[in-house]
């Protein structure tokens, strides 16, 4: 903005440029001069009922509240003069009337804005005899805490769930001295954003439910971290005492995570201290478990990966930081092995031959500015939250957003929400392609519907527009015909095209190498190694697992059970000890997670964010990257000698200098291969069931979210050809496995399919996440 | 001239001892003061900052809220407190602890106490046969509270037209 535009204003004598129509108190804001305030949040809309910026403007017969003010030009404002003094002492009185004296007991105590503005606003002592009044406190489920008493009305909360959250579960009811905030209808709030109310509280009203009255804000050391859950890579303060990470907030990042981050981000430091955490070397001696020494258990885990040799097959987890993703190729390729690969839930691999290295293809910021999106099979939603949450503010400004998807999905805005069988899904594609113009043997004979056209229409006309391929479309197992068209299409209709990946590392184990058609750096390997599937549909010998829980982790459960029932030689890294790991693995060496080691993870948007470790990691375990340097040196490796964390990343930081992130699929596959059964099943994996460490998160677990997850969803339609009832249990049988699940009528499912979720100890006996199954009632 | 005369003089009539003396037959003659510890003991002051204890409110409730503004005023970093919610939903203490070794009876902790919770009492006369023993708990606290109660809660009555 050239200066003729802005106005001068003058505050406290400073003058100060601004854009017109700002409010006043951004402009104090941006130039550091401090006006108290309880309701004003930059990213919430100005409601101006706390009183407390009252501020005085010259010619303005009354104090104005800075928040609600816009400048105008030769305005003069005084933010300290004694009338706006005296209406901020005022309005900070009246606040405290209600207020209980109850800091010495208040999880906010330290931290309070009404306490740091009583400090400097507020009058010494109280003139108030009267009683003070007492609301009661509503149950909002297991991740925030309510202690309604302490509530000062600024609505912060409400107006999170109406603008941010896109649900409206908070409220306030009641006039005056009768006004209350709460819940609408009784019950949790549910939103995956709702921690961030715990933030926005001003006072101490809305708490954290898990940390409730586990430490104060002055005892709490802060660390940067970065969020080890999904591709968005949101910024991280850690809160810690004495060794332990007690809390989780955001830190500021708005081409990231803006200021919010999920619930998922947020509660999961709970697993740092689960009682599944693998704390010694365990080794499997006539099917019991023993507990050995590091040293023997590191001389032991060499002597089966070099016993394994080129048939090492090496399964690394996507949310494994960038060190240990390198090192795990750069060992599982120093013993001759090609076989690694970090993608356990992607079933088609048949594009592995052209030179894509998928990332989200723009800027996480980007979003909010498109005019136009199509999701293929995906829910943002719930699985890359706060990208569900730019996709909501796109929407929110008028961006027409599609989806594709299996079921129809709980959304927070206005969408256009197609649903197709996983075989329609390509069909609608396809047409699409067509008519778009884009040619090729599978669209010349797709049919080009109404839909098909209005969507080819909104995608060509937008100013910008964007595909993308969700974590569903990740599992479909015609992915590659998916992600082909999905390219064409893009290209055709002048898109964008992206994924929004799985896992918060997936690109950066694209640059690691640890992918069988990938070499550190991203370039094409020369031999391809076994993929995923392939690695599952032989039986295994040895194996290389580094945090994957393999029967949940992986596209196909049974595949896993089948492949690891006679291996001999499997080392698992891992930071928990679950059951499937019990089952395949041999040798359990203990990792650091999270915030017990040092990383980088490289997010969908390409960006290579370090962060270091908080605590020490739990019991005898070590960071990933030192077990796997050791490794490196007894398997005789060349090329292990790094002394920290910092050397692994600049090796591949050196090694990935050329490197650029392009979703070009190219020739890609167009060859359909699956075949729908009478019953197909659509594996979805729950939000609260993404990864080892979300489903050892105790809080999370208690959700609602995570309770409603193990339901077989079907709709009326199919519900009555297999004379189903809601609520009853039934056996699904998929393969040999079988499952117990409650039956929920969801008449958003595609006809003739069935949600069964993935990811999940309750179907963690079925097999792959799509295909066919039959129910059985008992 | 004169002085040295003066000066043979006093040293002859050994002056200075018989001064010295004469303070030795003042005081052998004097009310005595020393204390006979420990048969007899020493006055102290309701202000007398002596070993910690933890007080409860006369229905028998602890007091301690476990806000740790004791443990944050510490100087000598001698109390560790942790917390969480006991099965009623209050605000308490799981362990509560100070250093005897650490404390330098400084009183800060009682002054920061909003509840009257954490004192120091009168009791002067303690001590340790093992290294462990230094460090006292909860239970410990609140027993020494239990015991004292009543000259705790006189003192601090005492006191408070002082405060």
């Amino acid at each position: 903005m050239t200066d003729e535009t802005l106005v001068t204003i003058e505050v406290d004598g400073r003058e100060l440029k601004a854009r017109p129509g700002a409010m006043l108190i951004e402009v104090t804001d941006a130039a550091g001069i401090n006006i108290p305030r309880f309701c004003y949040h930059k990213k919430l809309s100005v409601s101006a009922n706390c009183r407390m910026c009252l501020v005085e403007v010259e010619k303005a017969p009354k104090p104005l509240p800075a928040c609600a003010t816009p400048v105008m030009n030769g305005m003069k404002v005084k933010t300290r003069s004694p009338v706006a003094l005296a209406a901020q002492k005022g309005t900070m009185e009246f606040l405290l009337i209600n207020h209980p004296l109850d800091c010495p007991i208040c999880d906010q105590g330290g931290e309070c804005e009404l306490q740091d503005v009583a400090m400097g606003y507020g009058a010494g002592a109280s003139r108030y005899m009267e009683s003070k009044r007492v609301v009661s406190d509503p149950d909002m489920g297991p991740l925030v805490a309510t202690d309604m008493t302490r509530c000062i009305h600024c609505t912060r909360c409400v107006r999170f769930g109406a603008e941010i959250a896109g649900i409206r579960e908070m409220g306030a009811t009641g006039r005056g001295e009768h006004m209350k905030i709460g819940t609408y209808i009784q019950g949790s709030v549910d939103s995956e954003l709702s921690g961030n109310i715990i933030d926005l509280c001003p006072v101490g009203a809305l708490t954290s439910r898990p940390f409730r009255f586990q430490a104060r804000a002055w005892e709490l050391t802060r660390t940067d971290s970065i969020a080890p859950h999904d591709t968005v890579g949101s910024n991280l303060s850690l809160h810690v005492r004495r060794n332990r990470v007690l809390r989780v907030s955001p830190r500021d990042n708005e081409a990231v995570n803006e200021c919010w981050i999920s619930d998922r981000d947020r509660f999961s430091y709970e697993a740092l201290d689960s009682t599944a955490r693998l704390k010694q070397p365990l080794v499997k001696e006539n099917g019991k478990w023993r507990e050995l020494p590091w040293d023997d258990a590191l001389e032991l885990a060499a002597a089966m990966l070099k016993g394994a040799g080129t048939a090492l097959k090496t399964l690394v987890s996507p949310n494994a930081t960038l060190e240990e993703l390198y090192l795990a190729q750069k060992l599982t390729r120093g013993l001759g092995s090609n076989d690694i690969d970090h993608r356990l839930r992607q079933s088609d691999f048949r594009n592995d031959g052209s030179t894509a290295l998928r990332w989200l293809g723009m800027p996480i910021a980007g979003i909010e500015g498109l005019d136009a999106v199509l999701v293929v099979g995906g829910n943002p939603r719930k699985d890359q939250p706060l990208i569900g949450h730019r996709l909501r503010k796109a929407a929110m400004a008028g961006a027409l957003v599609t989806y594709i998807n299996p079921c129809k999905f709980d959304l927070n805005y206005a969408a256009d929400q197609r649903v197709e069988s996983p075989a329609g899904m390509v069909k609608q594609l396809a047409g699409l392609a067509k008519a778009l113009g884009v040619t090729g043997e599978l669209v010349a004979s797709a049919v080009i519907d109404d839909q098909c056209k209005a969507l080819a229409g909104q995608l060509k006309n937008a100013g910008k527009a964007a595909i993308f391929l969700g974590n569903i479309a990740n599992a479909h197992p015609d992915l590659a015909v998916l992600e082909t068209l999905a390219d064409r299409i893009a290209a055709a209709a002048n898109a964008v095209f992206g994924y929004l990946l799985e896992g918060s590392n997936a690109v950066g184990a694209q640059l690691a190498g640890a992918a069988p058609h990938r070499l550190p750096g991203g370039k094409a390997a020369e031999t391809l190694g076994k993929n995923t599937r392939q690695m599952l549909s032989d039986k295994i010998e040895g194996a290389l697992l580094i945090g994957v829980d393999p029967s949940l982790d992986c596209w196909d459960p049974s595949a896993v059970r089948q492949s690891f029932s006679n291996a001999k030689d499997v080392v698992a890294l891992t930071a928990f000890r679950t059951r499937s790991l019990e089952s395949c693995a041999n040798l359990m060496l203990p990792i650091g997670w999270f915030a017990e080691t040092s990383g980088t993870l490289v997010n969908g948007q390409g960006d290579w964010q370090g962060f270091a470790g908080a605590v020490s990691p739990i019991g005898e375990a070590r960071p990933a990257w030192k077990v796997l340097r050791v490794l490196g040196n007894l398997t005789d490796v060349a090329g292990f000698d790094y002394q920290n964390s910092g050397e692994v990343l600049e090796e591949v930081r050196s090694l990935c200098d050329a490197t650029s992130l392009d979703n070009g699929i190219g020739e890609g596959c167009l060859d359909l291969q699956f075949k729908e059964g009478p019953l197909t099943r659509i594996g979805y994996v729950p939000l609260y069931a993404a990864d080892v460490a979300v489903r050892h998160a105790p809080s999370l677990q208690r959700t609602v979210d995570a309770a409603q997850s193990a339901l077989l969803r079907v709709n009326g339609a199919t519900a009555r050809v297999y004379e189903l009832a809601d609520g009853a249990q039934i056996s699904v049988c998929q393969g040999n496995g079988e499952a117990q699940l409650k039956i929920r009528i969801d008449e958003g499912v595609a006809p003739d399919c069935a949600l069964v979720p993935a990811g999940l100890a309750a179907t963690g006996g079925l097999g792959p996440m799509f295909g066919e199954i039959t129910l059985e009632k008992d | 001239m004169i002085t040295t005369v003066k000066s043979y003089f006093k040293s002859l009539v050994l002056l200075e001892l018989f001064k010295g003396l004469g303070v030795t037959g003042r005081y052998l003659f004097a009310r005595k003061f020393t204390v006979q510890y420990p048969e007899e003991k020493a006055p102290v002051s309701p202000r007398f900052r002596g070993l910690h204890a933890l007080r409860r409110y006369p229905n028998g409730e602890e007091r301690c809220i476990s806000c740790k503004l004791c443990e944050a005023v510490c100087p000598a970093l001698a109390i560790t407190i942790e917390a969480e919610p006991r099965a009623d939903g209050s605000r308490r203490t799981t362990k509560y602890e100070i250093d005897l070794f650490k404390c330098i009876y400084c009183g800060f902790c009682e002054e920061s106490c909003p509840v009257d919770s954490i004192v120091l009492s009168r009791v002067y006369e303690y001590c340790m046969e093992e290294n462990n023993e230094r460090i006292i708990g909860k239970t410990r606290l609140l027993e020494l509270g239990d015991k004292h109660e009543a000259q705790l809660a006189a003192d601090r009555a005492e006191q408070a037209k002082y405060r």
